[in-house]
């Protein structure tokens, strides 16, 4: 029913103004005088040496598309799982083939060294 | 005033389903207060018990056993100064914080204290506490790229890779656990949180040891996932504080860096529920039907109120102990205080009206302050992963492990 949903958006709102408030009045006790070495990017100490935003290994893309596909995977088995019992033995057969359709992909990308991070 | 309390506390749904957003904002405002104050005493009992895990006496100075820190900490963060680094992306570095408490928060509205205590209960709960708890995801990499510094890039892209590849693991152990409900005369299972703690009760069962030991490896793989999926110890690597400095929250400061604390332990809190709920029967007492009948229920329904009273005992032992200097005379009065509330709050839960009520937030807190235990004790003991070690772990272990159990729990479903 939609009405049960209704309290998400309370707590949303609520939070989403309180916190807001509990920083501008935060402002009002706190000094504010910043500097230019202290408004500079932490680094122990150092000068940053170059813009930080830069190239990063490609293994986080991997990882990312990775989760898509098994995240997936996992959404899909929700409403098998939740119909169990009255699918019975049609339901686990055919999950199985899911399944092994899936594994055939992971056991892949296993071979691949998709997986391994050097 | 009071008739209309009473008549709200006996009715059998939650504010939600009914309707009655009046009392789901009560609900929501007590949520709040009770995790804040759940954060504070988990912010003090933690440096304490690492403490003595380590020898060491931990906070001592401010207030009788330094059970003021918290307090003290928290206005020392209010009034301190602010810091945004000149080139940090202003918007999302103001955002991120909010978002993530935001998610972090949000997932304790379908958390079930009890079959009514709840702020509401949804046909999607499970469902919506996954999703919701792997948006906080975004307000760590927003977090980490506003800031524009190298410590908080590595550290939120660390924290994302490792967040993304313990919840596949994560989704797999509920879909074993939502299997399990729907082995009943319908079925048909249930993805909501209150509905699944009452199929435990239906089939006499936690889940944790259904079907042994696959409950158990199912509950053992969401208990390694959930710990990684809080970026806390052994897989704290996005805040490795040897490598990473601080890691995301590295360039935040202040009050805005205490909403990343508060985050934290609240989405810790969160977990260690959703675990309670799937596997460990949530408001259910132990041993139903083994230690059942009038006597065993009344024992059962003064424990609140013994255990309240045996903390408000420690507090006064406490009080003896104290050093006889003048110098200790306030502290001493404030701790033998604090005892005598607690006994107090002990002596109120004793009373017929509170005892029955009380009986499910009670068992309810105990389980997940059960694991929070478990979290200072992991943190406590094991040493932190390797990057390298966590990636496998997440996906050449846990993964298939998950899988197989889920593969097999089906199969046992279907044959007994």
């Amino acid at each position: 029913m939609p009405q049960n949903y209704v309290p998400i958006f309370i707590f949303i709102a609520l939070i989403g103004i309180l916190i807001p408030v509990t920083l501008l009045a935060a402002k009002l006790v706190r000094p504010e005088n910043p500097s230019k070495e202290k408004l500079m990017p932490y680094e122990c100490g150092i000068d940053p040496v170059d813009y930080s935003r830069g190239r990063y290994t490609v293994r986080y893309y991997i990882v990312a598309i990775l989760f898509v596909v098994f995240d997936v995977e996992t959404i899909f088995l929700f409403p098998w799982a939740v119909k169990f019992k009255a699918l019975g033995m049609f339901g686990l057969i055919e999950m199985l083939i899911f399944l092994a359709i899936l594994i055939v992909g992971y056991i892949w990308i296993w071979k691949k060294g998709a997986l391994e991070w050097v | 005033m009071l008739n209309y309390i009473k008549s709200y506390l006996d009715s059998t749904t939650t504010p939600g389903q009914a309707g009655n957003m009046f009392w789901a904002s009560v609900y929501i405002l007590l949520i709040f207060l009770g995790l804040s104050v759940a954060v504070i005493a988990m912010n003090w009992l933690e440096r304490k018990i690492l403490a003595h895990m380590q020898v060491r006496l931990g906070p001592m100075r401010v207030g009788p056993h330094g059970l003021l820190q918290p307090i003290a900490d928290a206005i020392k963060l209010l009034i301190k100064e602010d810091i945004m680094p000149s080139q940090a992306d202003g918007f999302v570095f103001w955002v991120a914080p909010i978002i993530v408490v935001i998610t972090a928060f949000t997932v304790f509205i379908v958390v079930p204290f009890g079959p009514t205590h709840a702020v509401t209960d949804m046909n999607i709960g499970v469902l919506f506490m996954l999703g919701v708890s792997s948006l906080s995801v975004l307000g760590i990499v927003m977090a980490g790229w506003a800031s524009n510094s190298h410590y908080p890039l590595m550290g939120a892209l660390r924290s994302s890779a490792q967040m993304v590849s313990y919840e596949i693991a994560m989704g797999l152990a509920v879909v074993s656990a939502v299997l399990m409900t729907s082995l009943n005369q319908t079925g048909t299972g249930t993805l909501s949180m209150i509905g699944i703690v009452q199929s435990q009760q239906a089939q006499q069962v936690w889940f944790a040891f259904k079907f042994f030991p696959l409950g158990l490896i199912a509950f053992f793989v969401f208990a390694v996932a959930m710990v990684a999926e809080t970026n806390r110890a052994p897989f704290d690597l996005p805040e490795a504080e040897s490598e990473l400095t601080a890691g995301f929250h590295t360039e935040y400061s202040g009050f805005r860096w205490s909403l990343f604390f508060l985050a934290e332990y609240s989405a810790m809190i969160a977990v260690s529920s959703i675990a309670v709920t799937l596997w460990l029967g949530g408001w259910l007492r132990p041993f139903p039907h083994l230690l059942s009948g009038s006597t065993w229920d009344v024992v059962f329904s003064l424990l609140p109120g013994i255990t309240f009273l045996l903390l408000g005992l420690i507090a006064l032992v406490g009080v003896f102990r104290m050093p006889k200097h003048p110098y200790f005379r306030v502290q001493t009065i404030g701790l033998a205080g604090f005892g005598v509330v607690l006994g107090l709050i002990g002596l109120l839960l004793f009373l017929p009206p509170v005892r029955g009520r009380i009986q499910d937030i009670f068992w309810f807190s105990a389980k997940v302050a059960f694991f929070m235990y478990l979290y200072i004790w992991y943190r406590g003991t094991f040493p932190r992963y390797r990057f390298d070690q966590l990636m496998k772990v997440g996906w050449k272990v846990l993964l298939p492990v998950g899988i197989g159990v889920l593969i097999l729990t089906a199969v046992a479903g279907v044959l007994l």
